[in-house]
């Protein structure tokens, strides 16, 4: 399981910090030199940057990528005509013959790529949510973005359904364009009714939840009165599905993530000051709303162009960020790295959901939630009541 | 050795007020009362009006003489007695459970978008309705009612069990996410379900929405000691979750036992988050909704916010079913989808409006 290693490595290394202040809250004053230093914390400067060096923030990062790597080697290698791990390298590469260089670049690496953006973008997207909002419990999902692309894909699917006659095309053509408006007009919608005065994360917070709801029970009411088939065919589209992946379906995603993630990186060298509350930042010299804005317009950007691409993807927003928050020791969700993660995780996922029962090809959505759910459980048993975020 | 209630209560109190502040004290406590009677006023019409309104109309006249006839055969008896009066009583029971449970369930998680339906409860229970169905072949809402009881119950001791197995106990951050991924994990079993058998799907996606009709009286007596326990449970929980909105420290320093505490009110969520969605299905949103508004009147004094919270629940989830038929004539609106409609935009004009309040 692709974060396991990580794990392992985390319990490896010894916690103890000697510059963690002590029970009576005094740091162990050793040297005194020009610049202030905190023992045992090496510092990394760079013109106005400033870091604090830890090993662990650069080696988890590291252990995921190549978690993802090996995922997405194992999963090109699966399907009917199936490659070993070094057929697949070798096509990769361009030194294999002419079928398994075609299987493995037109047929199979779409999805293992789509796989891999889709789950960067929405590891994304949490992170930016859940630094913002301050809790634990944002997401995408429950902001009501979700909820949105659901509703303008389902309606697509229940509606063209019924009449028949424009079942092909706009099964093909419609349901992404239907997804991506949807889910960009519930954001929207969640924007204008929290924007007042500035935009306090909390707010954003609590009208998503009410804009969730009601676009949630929209859905279920689409699902009632659907047609029993096309009930579930919405149903499989809402788990999340890699079938049927191709190059045309990852250009989107992956022009979104390319503008996006630095951009986020970026904007989030705020994002220490935004974890305080209001009157702190603004102390501090943030520009609030401005900063939150276009943070939120990111997050939603990505959630938005990731769910049209393969339906919504369960659990990756909400769970990733908070896994990668245990495994770097961070204060606030980590954004690279929960990108990473969610690549990481998606992929598995789709390898698990692939491969565990034969024969049958269960959508990712299923196994992320079945993958990640119980790897955060365990996390919160053995982190304990450290973390507050 | 004082009584802890009382360290609490006077910790909990402001010093002794007079001249001006106590006016303001003492009309504080006059408007709650008063907020109390208009809810329970509010309450009565919901019932009277969930009597009157439906595919037909009927009078009051005939409403009360049909309730003082229980074994008419006039066509307003049977209506009354046979549909109109079961899913009244079950719509109020499951109303004022879910309500109290809301709110319980936000004091414990200090998490202002906690519910009993998002913190996994009701997937718990949708997991093993679909699983009666999948893998035992259950069909009828009996066989199916006690295993989404304890599917419910399952679920929130996964919960509870998480959340004690963590060094220094079940906080607040644990609770809500250990629910968040029961909820993701009991969710994605259920689909693995219903993707393979269509009976299944059919079942649940009428289940999921959440419905009072069809429950005969005798269905909700069977569940409603579960829920009088719950209430009781929630009742005593009251005065220990205010010391934890304090914070844990505070809360131990002045004699609350936190353990116990969080167990009797997880106890509590369970019994009347269980018995309401085996029932009558998740249905979500009523606890956020009553408790935000409970809160609004209220302020943070549990003891209020969990009363104002029940009767809430109860009212909201009652005017729902009643428009859920009215809008729909002659067809209905199942009550979970009418209750997020009408509830989304009464929470978001009130988030709008006020100010945020921390838990």
């Amino acid at each position: 399981m692709s974060p396991a290693p990580a794990a392992r490595e985390a319990a490896a290394e010894p916690p103890a910090e000697p510059g963690r202040p002590d029970a009576a809250g005094h740091r162990p004053v050793k040297e005194r030199s020009a610049v202030p230093r905190v023992p045992g914390r090496t510092p990394v400067r760079l013109g106005p940057l400033s870091a604090v060096w830890r090993p662990r923030t650069v080696l988890v990062p590291c252990a995921i990528a190549l978690a993802l790597c090996a995922a997405v080697v194992l999963n090109t290698g699966r399907g009917d005509f199936p490659l070993s791990p070094g057929d697949v390298l070798q096509a990769l590469l361009g030194t294999a013959d002419g079928v398994a260089e075609l299987v493995v670049w037109e047929l199979r690496l779409p999805r293992s790529v789509v796989g891999a953006l889709v789950g960067a973008s929405l590891g994304l997207a949490g992170a930016i949510l859940q630094g913002i909002a301050r809790n634990p419990l944002a997401s995408p999902d429950i902001l009501g973005i979700t909820a949105g692309a659901g509703v303008g894909a389902v309606s697509v699917i229940v509606f063209a359904g019924a009449n028949g006659a424009a079942g092909g095309l706009v099964g093909d053509v419609g349901i992404p364009t239907a997804a991506v408006t949807g889910g960009l007009a519930a954001a929207l919608l969640v924007y204008v009714l929290a924007v007042r005065q500035g935009i306090s994360g909390y707010r954003v917070l609590l009208v998503g939840v009410g804009v969730n709801a009601a676009l949630t029970s929209v859905l279920s009411w689409l699902l009632v009165k659907a047609d029993i088939v096309d009930a579930g065919r919405a149903l499989i589209w809402l788990n999340g599905s890699l079938n049927g992946t191709n190059w045309d379906i990852a250009a989107p995603a992956a022009w979104a993530l390319t503008l996006l993630l630095p951009a986020a990186l970026l904007l989030s060298l705020q994002f220490g000051a935004l974890a305080f509350d209001e009157d702190t930042a603004r102390g501090l010299g943030v520009r609030m709303t401005g900063a939150r804005a276009a943070l939120l317009l990111t997050a939603v950007l990505l959630t938005a162009v990731a769910t049209a691409a393969t339906g919504p993807i369960a659990f990756v927003a909400l769970a990733c960020p908070q896994l990668a928050l245990r495994l770097l020791r961070t204060g606030h969700p980590p954004l690279f790295a929960s990108a990473l993660l969610g690549a990481a995780v998606t992929v598995w996922a789709d390898f698990l959901g692939r491969t565990l029962i034969s024969g049958v090809e269960l959508p990712v959505g299923i196994f992320t939630a079945a993958l990640g759910a119980p790897y955060l459980l365990y996390l919160l048993v053995r982190s304990g009541k450290a973390r507050t975020s | 050795m004082v009584p802890v209630k009382e360290i609490v209560i006077e910790a909990l109190s402001a010093p002794p007020r007079t001249g001006k502040r106590r006016q303001v004290a003492v009309r504080r406590a006059h408007r709650r009362w008063t907020g109390l009677l208009i809810l329970v006023a509010t309450l009565l019409l919901a019932l009277l009006a969930s009597v009157a309104f439906g595919s037909k109309s009927l009078t009051p006249g005939e409403v009360w003489n049909a309730l003082g006839n229980p074994g008419g055969t006039a066509e307003a008896d049977v209506i009354v007695h046979a549909l109109r009066l079961p899913r009244t009583v079950l719509a109020l029971v499951a109303g004022v459970a879910l309500g109290v449970a809301g709110a319980l369930m936000q004091g414990h998680t200090r998490n202002p978008i906690a519910d009993p339906v998002i913190l996994g409860l009701s997937a718990g229970a949708g997991m093993w309705v679909v699983g009666a169905v999948f893998l035992l072949g259950v069909t009828d809402l009996y066989g199916y009612v006690w295993f989404a009881f304890l599917g419910a119950a399952m679920a929130a001791l996964l919960v509870h069990f998480v959340g004690s197995l963590t060094r220094g106990g079940a906080t607040p951050v644990t609770l809500a996410l250990a629910g968040a991924a029961s909820h993701a994990l009991f969710t994605a079993i259920t689909a693995g379900m219903v993707i393979f058998d269509r009976q299944a799907l059919d079942t649940y996606r009428f289940w999921t929405v959440g419905a009072v009709n069809g429950r005969p009286l005798e269905f909700t007596a069977q569940l409603l000691p579960f829920i009088v326990l719950g209430l009781l449970l929630a009742a005593y929980n009251a005065p220990g979750l205010n010391a934890l909105s304090l914070g844990e420290d505070v809360a131990r320093t002045l004699g609350v036992r936190v353990g116990a505490t969080r167990t009797v009110g997880m106890a509590a969520i369970t019994l009347l988050t269980g018995a309401a969605v085996a029932a009558c299905g998740p249905i979500g949103f009523v606890g956020l909704v009553a408790t935000h508004i409970a809160r609004h009147f209220t302020g943070p004094d549990y003891r209020w916010v969990l009363a104002y919270a029940g009767l809430l629940g109860g009212t909201l989830v009652l005017v729902a079913d009643v428009l859920g038929r009215v809008v729909a004539r002659p067809g209905e609106l199942q009550v979970g989808i009418m209750l997020a409609l009408i509830g989304a935009p009464v929470f978001i004009q009130l988030v709008r409006r006020r100010k945020p309040v921390r838990l």
